[in-house]
């Protein structure tokens, strides 16, 4: 299959979508025009709606980097939304519990906390799987429900504001992460981290090695590659992913920690890595395009009086349209197995 | 005298799978109760036309006639009406099964409620057992057979199904030369009571023991027909091969020196948590080729994979020189100088999608000239893999072809270039020929035979004994994770050595 | 189990009780626990069976549907969508008609359309099974969640409890085998009869050989495509069920995400009870148990301050089954490796 062909399929597969989701928009009785006219304006027409839209477009970016490169290594993260709560509410912690600090130091370290949590988090399955053979799929969604129920108690419990209302404090200025004018800067950071994980898994010995896991296991531990400790790594990184999307959100976005927070985010992380074939860099595009259908979101509602959640169908259906021209050219072109062949089976 | 009606016959069957010609324009004739070699090299397309023939592949032209009527097989199940069975190289049982369930699956004998009569379909089989001699227990569960038992499960499959042509795909691969002659008895008996057979094989002696007639293939067409009374096994190889072929590899006699390698009483469980290599020792010596002869499945895999890292012992212990491996990694141990050829290419020799350059440094990816602090190198990759490729003489578009690409014995070229390219001490080879063409199996021997010469210790492991008898300086014969004998090549032969690999004993 | 766990057949019957040890002292365990934290009180005890039970069904249902698919060789990881389509769905149709029955159908249908989806991506298509299950998942929720409208209602109320006559008055068991509604009933049965069919029958033969060595199956005439759609669209339809349980019978309404994690916890089930009806019914049963001591604690006034900590029982437990049991399990061979003739 021609490189062309491979980069039309995703564009093709959204294409379908939006007409889909206009004929469902036509059957529930409202317009399709006005509906994608209000989408658009409430995502893309000025630079407070851009900012809108990058700022949905972060945790998006991490969300997909977090399973893309997941997917690297034949690994499903679908704990995604576990990672991230972790992450957005120890930033949340760190932000407000720390005082004194400058930015300079403060901020990072509110991230780095995050980061960590999430890190952590994700390597539980990681473990799990690479030590008793559990699958990543089970044991990652089940520790999304943990995650929720833990991070909900600790914001009641532990890290309360004060008041009716169960959320942390908000966090100190000196932990946030500005604004440049209306674009948020939490999204250029998703970018750098995008680039970064693009370097490691081209050009480094570590990201050979966890290519060579997900493409062929067995060969790779021939080649003396420990295949626990990539996998467990690896899903240490990805949960680190998401948890930094958290994080960002925290500290750029909501400034503290509400139980309730981005929920799907884990499922919206998978359409992104498959819109973009799990390429780090084609994320971005692609989290830009989801979150510019979250930003118009409202607007299509306050315009075009079209329920939000039309973008989840429209999401729901770009995933069928993306997933199966990637199938329907696995099976043209068997040989191409830099597909999405994923994990096959439950033990090791 | 023999019947004139061909119990099959094949005109004009062709069949192309991408660029490849795999059947050119076959014919065939087979008659009733005869035996019929179908005779080539790997890749020759004799698995291809006797698919098409069981009906696994659809032929792009052509007719195939049984008993004079023209067929169509679109499907294994028209096949088996028509009479064909077949016995794969690999055998379609199902291992969690029993025999009885394996024989009489898809025709298993039931009531009108679809409920199994499983005492009925043990009876049968056993009848059909007696009736041809071959043995089995029907209540035993398939995977816990040995290799020869399961074939024979796999023949009564085809009988069950009233079977007039039996198509057999390289069945004597896995046997050992006593199970192989009594397979040859099986079939002698089979054609005498009218079955016609096909019987693929690569090994010229068994097609002048036991075939009537012999077709020979290559390159996906059919290059002759004759007889064992009208020809040898030098004039079958030119045949298959289409120019005279060594078939002993000439070589000086060893002058081993250090002991490189020292297994000393391992004793290593298989997957099941049975003791598959059960106190076994031995020695390799710098220069010298030690090959384990035996049925696969005697403990050959489990030695190995100790051996190089993959497993770990219960007991015993392996010295690579003074080091103690037992506790070693597999990367440690490679970078003690050990070279490894694992026996499946494909699962672990190779990654597919990576490129032929990263397949032939993936033994040293991560050592300098190739990855400097943590960073690859791709200049220096790319230099080294053009080196290899024009020194191995591997067929390929580029070095950043995916190694999938290339042909089985490009393929373990590209294996070999990397392992003989490791400055290594020892090299584990296993199975280093196994489905490759001819002029890749004499690259390979030749290979190994130049490295021994220059010192490497060679620990070779195959299941073809012919390749252990013409490759060996020392062999040695596994059974049951023991080492029964172990002696000079000069001392054994091939007799003695194929009644150790199935008795175990080697008295008389 | 020689006759329940029919892939390795014991000699007699006490390797029966050797084999089955760790069930066995997990049952008494779980008696004893219960009737002390009931304070052996009749109504307490009986309380938490029932509530097992139904915690159980829906479980036992996604695992047998989850089995069937992978006795044939096809992982279902999209068992939590076809179970919430199939509740919002069946739900929806209820509520239209008047019919619960309507609904019922309508949900066991909506279930065979996705497993006929899934058998179409991954069997027709030769696609990654794990990538066509999420989709179903995915899809399932955007789906339900778009469509839905506060405000609905079943005209005539969820399903109501059909007793078995006198036999629904013997104490406690009564009230938990001989008390129940329909559907609930239905799964009951379908156990032995999943069980019967897959390990007595054709049919069951011919699958569980596509399910180890497809090839093996083709050779001898079997369509092993044929076969894995039938029982993913079949599974499909079990999974349907369980949906229409949740929405008409347990709840009687639907709520978004009401599914909450069910269908995955039915694949450890599922895993947990070694891809076999009876094992899975066992399993099934067990995480019903930890659902249903929710309850418990509650009423001991254990951690009633801290119910986050409650709440995630279910989900260590099916995370510690998982890792603990796993290893040792043994799946049907080629499940997740797409099947091709050529």
């Amino acid at each position: 299959m021609s490189n062309l062909r491979l980069f039309l399929m995703p564009i093709l597969a959204v294409a379908l979508a939006i007409a889909t989701g206009a004929l469902i928009i036509a059957l529930s009785g409202s317009s399709p025009v006005d509906a994608y006219k209000a989408l658009i304006d409430g995502s893309l027409s000025d630079s407070k709606s851009i900012g809108r839209t990058l700022e949905k477009a972060t945790p998006l970016v991490m969300g997909g980097l977090a399973v893309a490169f997941a997917f690297k290594a034949g690994l499903f993260n679908i704990g995604g939304q576990g990672q991230l709560v972790f992450g957005a509410l120890i930033a949340g912690a760190v932000g407000y519990g720390v005082t004194g600090l400058p930015w300079i130091i403060h901020t990072p370290l509110a991230l780095l906390a995050g980061a960590v949590a999430g890190a952590m988090w994700g390597a539980i399955p990681g473990i799990l799987k690479a030590s008793r053979g559990a699958h990543e799929v089970i044991t990652t969604i089940m520790l999304n429900f943990v995650a929720l129920n833990m991070t909900d108690w600790l914001a009641s419990k532990v890290w309360r504001e004060e008041g009716v209302i169960v959320r942390t404090p908000h966090i100190e200025s000196s932990a946030e992460i500005p604004r440049w004018g209306e674009l948020p800067a939490g999204f250029f950071l998703a970018v750098v981290v995008a680039f970064l994980c693009w370097y490691l898994l081209r050009s480094t010995t570590f990201g050979f090695e966890i290519k060579s896991v997900g493409l062929n296991p067995n060969a790779a531990s021939y080649a003396g590659i420990s295949v626990k400790k990539i996998v467990i790594m690896t899903m240490a990184i990805s949960g680190l992913l998401a948890a930094l999307g958290g994080a960002i959100e925290t500290q750029g976005v909501v400034g503290r920690y509400e139980p309730g927070f981005n929920a799907g985010l884990g499922f919206e992380g998978i359409t992104i890595a498959l819109l973009a074939r799990t390429h780090p860099l084609a994320v971005i595009p692609a989290a830009v395009l989801i979150g510019a259908m979250e930003a118009g979101g409202s607007m299509m509602q306050f315009k075009a009086d079209v329920s939000p959640e039309i973008t989840d169908i429209i999401q729901a259906l770009i995933l069928i349209f993306v997933a199966t021209p990637i199938l329907v050219r696995w099976f043209l072109s068997q040989k191409e197995t830099n597909e999405l062949s994923v994990s096959t089976t439950w033990g090791s | 005298m023999s019947s004139n009606t061909l119990a099959l016959e094949a005109t004009g069957i062709s069949k192309t799978f991408g660029s490849v010609k795999a059947n050119d324009q076959i014919n065939l004739e087979i008659q009733k109760g005869r035996i019929h070699a179908l005779l080539g090299e790997n890749g020759a397309g004799k698995s291809t036309l006797v698919n098409i023939l069981f009906g696994l592949y659809k032929a792009d032209s052509g007719i195939v006639k049984v008993d004079g009527e023209p067929v169509d097989l679109g499907r294994p199940k028209d096949a088996i009406d028509r009479g064909i069975g077949m016995v794969h190289q690999h055998f379609q049982l199902v291992p969690v099964l029993t025999v009885a369930e394996n024989i009489v699956l898809g025709n298993e004998p039931s009531n009108k409620a679809n409920v199994i009569n499983i005492e009925n379909a043990k009876e049968k089989v056993r009848e059909l057992a007696e009736k041809y001699q071959l043995e089995v227990d029907t209540e035993a569960i398939v995977e816990d057979l040995p290799v020869g038992t399961q074939q024979r499960v796999e023949i009564l499959r085809s009988l069950y199904r009233d079977a007039d042509i039996l198509i057999l795909d390289e069945p004597t691969a896995v046997l050992t030369p006593q199970e192989t002659d009594h397979l040859l008895q099986v079939l002698k008996k089979l054609a005498s009571q009218g079955v016609a057979i096909i019987f693929i094989t690569h090994k010229l002696r068994e097609v002048l023991e036991v075939a009537d007639e012999v077709t020979v293939m290559r390159n996906g067409q059919v290059v002759g027909s004759t007889t064992p009374a009208e020809t040898d096994e030098s004039g079958l190889a030119e045949m298959m091969v289409g120019r005279s072929v060594v078939l002993r590899v000439s070589k000086e006699t060893a002058s081993p020196a250090a002991t490189i390698l020292q297994v000393v009483n391992l004793r290593v469980q298989d997957d099941r948590g049975l003791m598959a290599v059960n106190d076994l020792s031995l020695e390799v010596r710098s220069g010298e080729i030690f090959g384990i002869a035996g049925v696969e499945g005697n403990g050959q895999r489990e030695l190995v994979e100790t051996i190089t890292g993959l497993r770990t012992a219960d007991t015993g212990s392996i010295l690579i020189g003074d080091t103690s491996i037992t506790e070693f990694s597999p990367r440690q141990i490679s970078e003690l100088g050990v070279a490894h050829i694992p026996e499946d290419r494909e699962k672990h020799g190779l990654i597919g999608p990576h490129s032929v350059a990263d397949n032939l440094i993936l033994n040293r990816y991560y050592k300098s000239p190739f990855s400097n602090r943590g960073i690859r190198q791709q200049k220096a990759i790319a230099d080294y893999a053009k080196e290899m490729v024009e020194k191995f003489d591997i067929r390929t578009p580029s070095i950043e072809t995916p190694s999938s690409s290339l042909s089985g014995g490009n393929k373990q070229k590209a294996i070999a270039a990397r392992e003989f390219s490791h400055n290594a001490q020892l090299l584990v080879a296993s199975q280093p020929t196994r489905g490759i063409d001819v002029g890749s199996i004499e690259f390979v021997h030749q290979q190994l035979i130049s490295q021994r010469d220059q010192g490497l210790a060679v620990l070779l492991v195959s299941a073809e004994l012919d390749e252990i008898l013409s490759l060996s300086d020392r062999i040695g014969v596994i059974y049951r994770g023991q080492l029964i004998v172990t002696a000079n090549a000069a001392d054994l032969d091939r007799n003695r050595i194929g009644r150790i690999m199935t008795t175990g004993s080697d008295s008389n | 189990m020689g006759f329940i766990m029919s892939d390795n057949p014991p000699k007699d019957i006490k390797q029966f009780f050797f084999n089955k040890r760790w069930w066995i002292i997990t049952t008494v365990l779980l008696v004893v626990f219960t009737l002390w934290t009931s304070e052996f009180q009749q109504a307490n005890t009986t309380s938490v069976l029932v509530s097992t039970l139904r915690h159980s069904t829906p479980l036992v249902l996604g695992a047998m549907c989850g089995l069937l698919c992978e006795r044939s060789g096809v992982i279902n990881i999209g068992i939590e969508g076809q179970m919430l389509m199939s509740a919002w769905g069946g739900f929806m149709v209820a509520s239209t008609s008047g019919s619960l029955l309507l609904g019922v159908f309508a949900g066991i249908g909506i279930g065979m359309m996705m497993g006929g989806v899934l058998a179409g991506i991954s069997v027709g298509l030769r696609g990654d099974q794990i990538i066509a299950g999420t989709v179903i998942n995915i899809a399932a929720l955007g789906i339900t969640s778009f469509f839905f409208s506060l405000g609905r209602t079943l005209p005539s109320g969820k399903a109501q409890v059909i007793k078995l006559g006198p036999l629904a008055d013997i104490p406690v068991a009564g009230r938990v085998l001989f008390s129940n509604k329909p559907i609930t009933y239905l799964t009951l049965l379908m156990v032995p009869t999943l069980w019967f069919l897959l390990f007595r029958t054709k049919w069951g033969l011919r699958t569980r050989a596509v399910g180890e060595h497809p090839s093996a199956a083709e050779t001898v005439g079997i369509s092993v495509i044929g076969m894995r759609y039938l029982n993913v669209i079949m599974g499909g339809g079990i999974a349907g069920l369980a949906g229409a349980y949740l929405s008409l019978e347990a709840v009687g309404s639907f709520e978004r995400v009401m599914t909450n994690g069910k269908g995955f916890v039915a694949l450890a089930v599922m895993i947990f009870g070694r891809w076999n009806p009876v094992g899975a019914w066992g399993a099934a049963l067990l995480f019903g148990y930890a659902s249903a001591i929710q309850t418990q604690f509650q009423f001991r006034d254990w951690l009633t301050d801290d119910p986050q900590f409650i709440g995630i029982i279910p989900f260590i437990v099916t995370i510690v089954v998982l890792a603990g049991f796993v290893g040792r399990a043994r799946p049907p061979a080629s499940i997740g490796q797409p099947y091709s003739r050529e």
